[in-house]
């Protein structure tokens, strides 16, 4: 059945893509988690990009007449001390959240996958390099990472969006990724098919993106994935030390920073929720990255 | 044994050596220090010449190849410079503090070691059973659970429970364990939780690979009863990876730490290094930053010697 349909697309001239649906729902059927996560990674993204039109309040009004009141049928995740919706912030914290994690996730993750081939490809003294630098970075906490690149930065909004803080995230990000990416690398490059292209007199850089990059695809993917739960997991913990997103920019871990914990008798919905959010967050791209390790990468799965 | 400890410390320096010079570069990259931060802090108007004064007397004025090498003569001497904020040397600064975080993070990594061990073999050796399962939503559940929100769940669980705050002044463990206990404990029960996630299922998987040895065959062959085979002859070598694993978590504790002390309120190292990074102080950051290289350094090898030590097959050359 499968064999049919793969050769008569293949006949009819298209590229080897034996049905995307069908692809889908192989993916449905063996990773049953990572589909719960990938429903909860699209409702939160969709929740984020209608979040102006879904949210029931303003997510910024300050309204001293509704300071922290318990969850109710106006209010259905209750308010903070400003009077402020906590559910509408929560759906415009989904914006934040995603985009900030997806932007450092894929700026550090392509840095590291640039860094790692580099290593590879070159070797010797650029690999040294690159790896000893690897090395040191890796010794440290991704959180310290990100606060001595806060440190050396400073602030710097782009389109409402603090550019160096998406960096302060990506950056920790980008030795984990070089390191596999180099491993990986490594194995392509031994392999028969960079020789003929070598032999065959291409340019390095057609070696390096026409044959080694289709095939670094899985390890990147898998580990873009991963990371965007870090990003996310980063960007809430940095907004919390008050280092990352600044206010009136509604941001999950920006909900929790701060005088937050002065409400724990009055307000306890003022933290439950935010974190919540952060945590089911995380657990569905963690969910999603794991299975499609598993899915793509088949003999990783013991680890 | 000496001649191989002598080897590793040696090693140690360039590593060392080029994470202080990162450090050092990657802070200096960008223009703009703590003499603004601070002088210009409530946006007052502060001329020129003070601010170059100020820079001076901080020793910015020079080239950074020789701020670069003060600094190294002053970390091998143990004393690194003043912090640029405060102007205390960086050393009291961090010695004060020193304790409480330690504490927090021993504790957390024995919380750790205590939960992961047990929870990683039984789950390895019932594989697919509820308790598998279960480790396995545990090990997901405890990396997506940010730590500061942890620590704040916690808290609001002791309110409503008992009715009860932990102290918030910080007293030796020497001077009255009691008081020292039950502020620290929550803490260390955070990042002791989440890092329990971490090292069960490297436990797990090490303990399943162990299980398929000869070895394992054998004692069973020769009529141990199941008990024996797993405590004396699995757990024994199933513990060597799940130490390296404890050992470089270790130092990533120190990262559970920097949120956590500011959930719990505690003055140590975490918060000292969140602040210097809020006034930009590159001094106390550097600084900082070095203590934990030099932690995980350490660390590492005190789990090579650990290894060596457990495993009479491994020998130091």
């Amino acid at each position: 059945m499968t064999f049919s349909a793969t050769t008569d697309m293949q006949a009819a001239g298209l590229r080897a893509r034996p049905g995307m649906r069908r692809k889908i729902a192989r993916f449905v059927v063996t990773q049953p988690l990572g589909a719960a996560g990938l429903v909860t990674v699209l409702v939160m993204a969709i929740a984020g990009a209608l979040s102006p039109y879904i949210a029931p309040y303003d997510p910024v009004a300050i309204s001293f007449g509704d300071m922290l009141s318990p969850p109710s049928w106006e209010h259905p995740l209750g308010t903070d001390n400003f009077g402020r919706d906590i559910l509408s912030r929560i759906l415009y914290g989904a914006r934040t959240a995603i985009v900030m994690g997806l932007m450092s996730a894929l700026i550090g993750s392509t840095l590291g996958a640039i860094l790692g081939v580099a290593s590879a490809y070159f070797g010797g003294v650029i690999d040294l390099l690159i790896q000893r630098a690897v090395d040191i970075f890796l010794s440290l906490p991704i959180i310290v990472l990100a606060l001595v690149v806060v440190a050396m930065l400073g602030r710097n909004l782009v389109l409402g969006f603090d550019f160096n803080l998406i960096l302060a995230i990506a950056i920790p990000i980008v030795p984990n990724v070089a390191r596999v990416v180099r491993s990986s690398a490594l194995s392509i490059r031994e392999m028969a098919y960079i020789d003929a292209a070598r032999v065959a007199g291409y340019r390095t850089s057609r070696i390096i993106f026409r044959h080694m990059a289709p095939n670094l695809m899985a390890p990147y993917l898998i580990m873009l994935t991963a990371f965007i739960a870090q990003a996310i997991l980063l960007e809430a913990s940095l907004s919390f030390l008050g280092l990352g997103v600044t206010e009136p920019t509604p941001a999950w871990g920006l909900m929790l920073a701060g005088n937050a914990v002065d409400f724990y008798r009055q307000a306890p919905w003022m933290i439950i929720f935010p974190g919540l959010a952060i945590s089911l967050a995380v657990f569905a791209f963690n969910l999603l990255g794991d299975s499609l390790r598993d899915w793509l990468d088949p003999k990783s799965r013991l680890r | 044994m000496l001649t191989y400890l002598a080897k590793r410390l040696l090693l140690m320096i360039p590593t060392l050596l080029g994470a202080a010079a990162l450090i050092f570069f990657m802070l200096r990259v960008v223009p703009g220090d703590v003499v603004e931060v601070k002088l210009r802090a409530d946006g007052a108007s502060v001329t020129q010449e003070v601010i170059d004064a100020e820079r001076s007397r901080l020793g910015l004025d020079k080239p950074l190849p020789e701020q670069f090498a003060t600094w190294l003569v002053g970390l091998v001497e143990l004393d690194p410079g003043l912090s640029m904020w405060t102007g205390r040397s960086v050393v009291d600064e961090m010695s004060i503090r020193l304790p409480l975080s330690m504490q927090v993070a021993i504790m957390g990594a024995l919380i750790a070691t205590l939960m992961a061990v047990p929870m990683g073999t039984l789950s390895a050796l019932y594989r697919d059973s509820p308790i598998d399962y279960l480790l396995r939503v545990f090990s997901l559940v405890g990396l997506a659970v940010p730590a500061f929100w942890f620590g704040m769940v916690m808290i609001l669980l002791l309110l409503w429970l008992f009715n009860w705050l932990p102290p918030v002044i910080y007293t030796p463990f020497w001077v009255d364990p009691v008081a020292n206990l039950s502020q620290l404990i929550w803490p260390a029960l955070v990042v002791g939780i989440r890092y329990a996630a971490v090292v069960a299922r490297m436990v797990r998987s090490s303990v399943v690979e162990v299980m398929k040895e000869d070895y394992i065959r054998t004692a069973r062959a020769k009529g141990l009863d199941e008990k024996a085979v797993v405590i004396r002859h699995a757990m024994k070598n199933a513990m060597l990876p799940a130490i390296t694993v404890i050992g470089l978590e270790f130092a990533f504790l120190m990262g559970g730490l920097v949120v956590t002390e500011q959930v719990f309120n505690l003055n140590g190292i975490g918060q000292l290094f969140v602040q210097a990074v809020a006034h930009r102080d590159f001094v106390l950051v550097q600084n900082i930053v070095m203590f934990i290289a030099v932690v995980f350094v350490l660390t590492n090898l005190v789990v090579d010697l650990l290894y060596a030590a457990l495993d009479p097959r491994i020998r130091y050359r």
